[in-house]
């Protein structure tokens, strides 16, 4: 029988407020244990919520960017249940009313194609804090710095089809957050993680199948790796005649599969009810309009200017657009030099580079300044593209301007014709038997001239002449 | 000393006919003469007589307010910094919280020394004032009775004249119900009229902080400054705070349109002494000038069933930071999470938390959500728009504050049904989040009954005005039990 994966995401954001959702406390990564968390975020007795209207304005963001409807009234509930990490007895999260309704996001397909994902509904809602386990004995520790912390739960409608759909997806979120700068991405320190909801069905049949939801998958490649053990699993338990059992799974990194949650003896109850102590959130379409001007130009769109005004393909454009920040660097390289030689050099030797030595983007040491003025030693001729590729080299390893370099090291291309000429001379004097063979019909020697020339030159020596010359002397 | 009023003493204050350390001490010795009313879980003599000598300093520097250097006490529900704060309850007896709550900050602010925290029922959950941790509090007029709760450490003490004003708070009627089973005044402000900071949360939606005292004026005086916009609490309203004692305008009542409930009248189960002493004050009213007019309100016997589906609900969820994780009462060895969880709230909660906690809970479930919960606001609203449509006739509503007089210590404990009934005539109020006051209006076999008047959003000037024009034309409020009882 043909399968059919059945995905849908729940992707959690860290919204990258100073302050908690409900508190003054701030939200910063990294600190001790429990001295970011104050009388509200532990949950003592008396104190109350007061709404981080920041937190409001991020997620209004996303919602315009997903083009989903903004609630003008919207509602926080009281999720109930105990756990050590949640201070209050309950979480406040949004359930019925949530801030954002329905959206879409397009992804890109193998084939080139576009798919639209729904979006269902994206709500506010407060983080849990964090139990430790290692070096207590006997006991658990509890930090409740990161209790309250503002989150933006994501949604999608079980549209994705297959584990590289969900990573499309999540990709695409992920730029989107940080283009929206309303979440910093991070995925190591949690600022950005997924649930993922997966069953399996027969090809062309309509119903679902019973799903498993596979919970707190914080990289893509564990998405990846998780839904397709997870679709295999499935797969087979129903080919072996077996039924799924709906439930809560986590993946294992080391073994990369799934695994059941502890089972608990009884399902939980969450006894959702608005919560008395927060009024109904009102967003009035003043403030929506504010949030709009205050929007940047989003991904898609940047990627279609990319395309119109430095003739990239989609694909490259697609690329360059990936992230906001890569954009960014991009569009100050071709503003000083050909936009495709400067968008090969980006997504070529430079991202390469950065893959290489596993530095990001915003500490490499070559600004997207020096890189511009580098290609534009190409688009001017002063230096071929090879004998940039040897300066790309030093100004990665000192942090020197490339000018510097090719003046220090007398890299400058040789354009002089009677120079070139010189030296082609010489080339086709030392290797008679090659010049021979050429002109009995052997063209293909001509590649061996042009190496021989260059080595000759040192590099130096423009190429495109050494082409025509030497095929003017060959060819005599 | 202790049978004036604040008005009194805060002049007494100014002429000097006494300091604020004299005024402190004799209440401090009044309280431990009067401990077999159990009205405090805490005193705080050394802390008030250093607040009352610096009262006296400020005084002497020109810098004193009205309320300068007047004792007060806090019910034990206001958070109080580095003071227990124990809701009654075992599960708190421990707790000292790093921070005043709204109220006692803006009290500490007008100048008043708290000299201790009153006794209450546990989590403001009960009528009685027998829910208590720290045992029942008896009333000064009989104490084989109960003062009422849940404030009935607060109405105790202002009734045996300890302190001459203190801090309640009321869900359903905790200020009120014993207000009038001691025959002192008590005022529930409108919802959002006094910020819940720091207030130990009963149910959320109807909790709402308030002054005890022995007259009108000193509620005025308290009220002025509690009273205010706090930005720390969602559900507080930003509305200017009017001068509620220049509100107190001689012959209030004069032409005043009182509205009669008949739902409040003819009900079965008021005593026929508080039906007596219900006539008579209508009477009062009438012949000071008020217009009398009968209105109903139809739904008034939802009041109480509804009530008990969300009060218990929020009260489910509010209490269940009290899990012996961070703080408060925990239990000995627990052998593993749950065992911590169940042991130390099944043995730091009292029954009557415990039986609210279950039906809040149950309130809530899945499949019983939609017919209780839900079901419940729907009524809350029918009940709220009843009072709507009488306030387009009347200007105040009036009926007794509870059915009966005090009780006797035991009498109700056992059937929580009946006792939840003693509440049947304030829990509407909450409902609809109006402002109303209890005062003193008879006796009834040596018993005190109270009135109640309810009043429109925010009107609580006018309310207070009609209460202290009443008691230009009774004296039922400067009557005092005999404390040799």
């Amino acid at each position: 029988m043909q399968w059919e994966a059945v995905i849908g995401l729940e992707l959690h954001a860290q919204l990258a407020t100073k302050t908690k959702i409900f508190s003054g406390a701030a939200t910063a990564y990294g600190a001790e244990p429990n001295v970011q968390a104050c009388a509200i975020d532990l949950g003592m007795p008396g104190v109350l919520p007061v709404l981080n209207e920041r937190a409001v304005r991020y997620a209004v963001r996303l919602g315009l960017a997903l083009d989903a409807e903004v609630a003008g009234r919207s509602v926080f509930a009281r999720k109930n249940y105990f756990y050590p990490d949640l201070p209050k007895g309950y979480q406040i999260s949004q359930y019925e009313l949530p801030v954002v309704g329905q959206g879409h996001l397009d992804i890109d397909l193998e084939d080139g194609s576009i798919k639209r994902i729904g979006v269902t509904r994206a709500h506010l809602e407060e983080d849990a804090g964090k139990s430790l386990h290692e070096g207590f004995v006997g006991m658990s520790g509890i930090d409740l710095n990161r209790a309250g912390t503002p989150l933006l739960e994501i949604v999608s409608e079980p549209d994705l089809r297959s584990a590289r759909e969900a990573v499309a997806y999540m990709k695409k979120m992920h730029a989107l957050v940080r283009y929206l700068e309303i979440c910093d991405g991070n995925m190591q320190e949690g600022s950005f993680r997924c649930d993922a909801n997966v069953s399996v069905r027969p090809v062309g049949t309509e119903k679902f199948g019973t799903r498993t939801e596979i919970k707190n998958l914080n990289s893509f490649r564990f998405v990846d790796r998780a839904i397709n053990y997870e679709i295999e699993r499935q797969i087979e338990v129903l080919e072996a005649g077996g039924e799924i059992v709906q439930e809560t799974r986590l993946f294992d990194s080391d073994r990369g599969e799934t695994r059941p949650m502890r089972s608990k003896e009884e399902a939980n109850d969450y006894r959702y009810f608005p919560d008395p102590d927060l009024l109904p959130l009102e967003i009035d379409s003043a403030f929506i309009d504010e949030v709009r001007a205050e929007l940047p130009e989003l991904p898609d769109v940047r990627r279609q200017r990319f395309v119109e005004q430095y003739g990239l393909s989609n694909y490259d454009a697609g690329v360059l657009t990936a992230s906001r920040e890569l954009a960014d660097f991009f569009e100050i390289v071709a503003a000083q030099a050909d936009a495709k030689l400067a968008a090969n050099w980006v997504m070529g030797d430079f991202s390469a580079a950065l893959n290489r030595t596993g530095v990001e983007l915003n500490t490499s040491p070559i600004s997207a300044q020096a890189l511009g003025a580098l290609v534009a030693r190409i688009t001017d001729n002063t230096i071929s593209g090879k004998i940039a590729k040897e300066v790309f080299e030093v100004m990665w390893e000192t942090g020197q301007e490339a000018d510097a370099i090719i003046a220090e090291r007398g890299l400058e291309q040789v354009t002089d014709a009677g120079a070139i000429e010189a030296v082609i001379d010489e080339v086709i004097a030392a290797n008679p038997g090659q010049l021979e063979q050429y002109r009995a019909g052997k063209t293909k020697l001509m590649g061996f001239f042009v190496g021989q020339t260059m080595k000759a030159s040192g590099g130096k020596a423009n190429p495109q002449q050494v082409n025509e010359i030497l095929k003017r002397k060959l060819d005599g | 000393m202790h049978d004036r009023t604040i008005a009194e003493l805060s002049a007494a204050l100014q002429k000097g006919d006494c300091s604020s350390v004299e005024l402190v001490s004799a209440t401090l010795k009044a309280i431990e003469d009067a401990e077999a009313l159990n009205a405090f879980i805490t005193v705080l003599p050394e802390q008030a007589l250093e607040a009352a000598a610096k009262a006296d300093q400020l005084r002497a520097k020109g810098q004193a307010g009205p309320l300068t250097g007047i004792p007060i006490a806090h019910k034990d529900i206001f958070c109080t910094h580095d003071v227990r704060t124990s809701c009654a309850s075992r599960m708190l007896d421990n707790f000292a919280p790093p921070y005043d709550a709204f109220v006692v900050e803006q009290l500490q602010a007008a100048g008043t020394i708290c000299v201790g925290k009153t006794n209450m029922d546990e989590f403001a959950m009960g009528s009685s004032n027998e829910t208590s941790w720290y045992g029942p509090v008896r009333n000064p007029w009989d104490q084989t009775r109960v003062p009422g709760g849940s404030s009935g450490g607060s109405a105790a003490a202002v009734a045996a004249r300890l302190v001459p004003a203190a801090t309640g708070t009321d869900t359903g009627g905790s200020i009120r119900q014993p207000a009038a089973l001691t025959g002192i005044c008590g005022l529930k402000p409108t919802y959002g009229r006094i910020s819940r900071y720091g207030m130990i949360a009963f149910a959320s939606s109807l909790d709402q902080a308030g002054p005890m005292a022995t007259t009108a004026e000193d509620l005025a005086m308290m009220l002025q400054a509690m009273a205010g916009f706090d930005s720390r609490d969602s559900t507080c309203v930003d509305q200017p705070v009017p001068n509620y004692q220049q509100a107190l305008k001689p012959g209030a009542l004069k032409g005043l349109r009182v509205g009669l409930p008949k739902e409040y009248f003819n009900a079965e189960g008021v005593a026929p002494g508080v039906q007596a002493a219900m006539e008579a004050a209508i009477t009062t009213m009438r012949e000071a000038g008020a217009e009398l007019v009968e209105i109903s309100l139809p739904n008034t016997e939802l009041a109480v069933p509804v009530y008990y589906v969300i009060a218990p609900a929020e009260a489910s969820s509010n209490l269940s930071r009290f899990d012996g994780v961070r703080y408060g009462y925990r239990c000995e060895n627990p052998v593993d999470l749950e065992d911590l969880y169940k042991r130390s709230r099944g043995e730091g909660f009292g029954e009557e938390v415990k039986r609210r906690i279950m039906i809040g809970t149950y309130a809530l479930s899945a499949g019983y959500f939609d017919a209780y919960y839900l079901k419940a606001q729907q009524v809350r609203r029918m009940i709220r728009d009843d009072f709507t449509r009488a306030f387009a006739d009347v200007d105040v509503i009036a009926g007794p504050t509870a059915p009966s007089t005090a009780f006797s210590v035991g009498e109700k404990s056992d059937d929580p049904v009946q006792m939840y009934l003693s509440d049947i005539f304030t829990i509407a109020v909450n409902l609809a989040g109006l402002p109303a006051l209890s005062i003193p209006a008879g006796l009834d076999n040596g018993l005190p009954v109270g009135l109640q008047l309810i009043g429109q959003y925010f009107d609580e000037g006018r309310l207070l005005a009609a209460a202290h024009d009443f008691q230009q034309h009774s004296d039922w409020h400067t009557r005092r039990p005999a404390m040799d009882r």
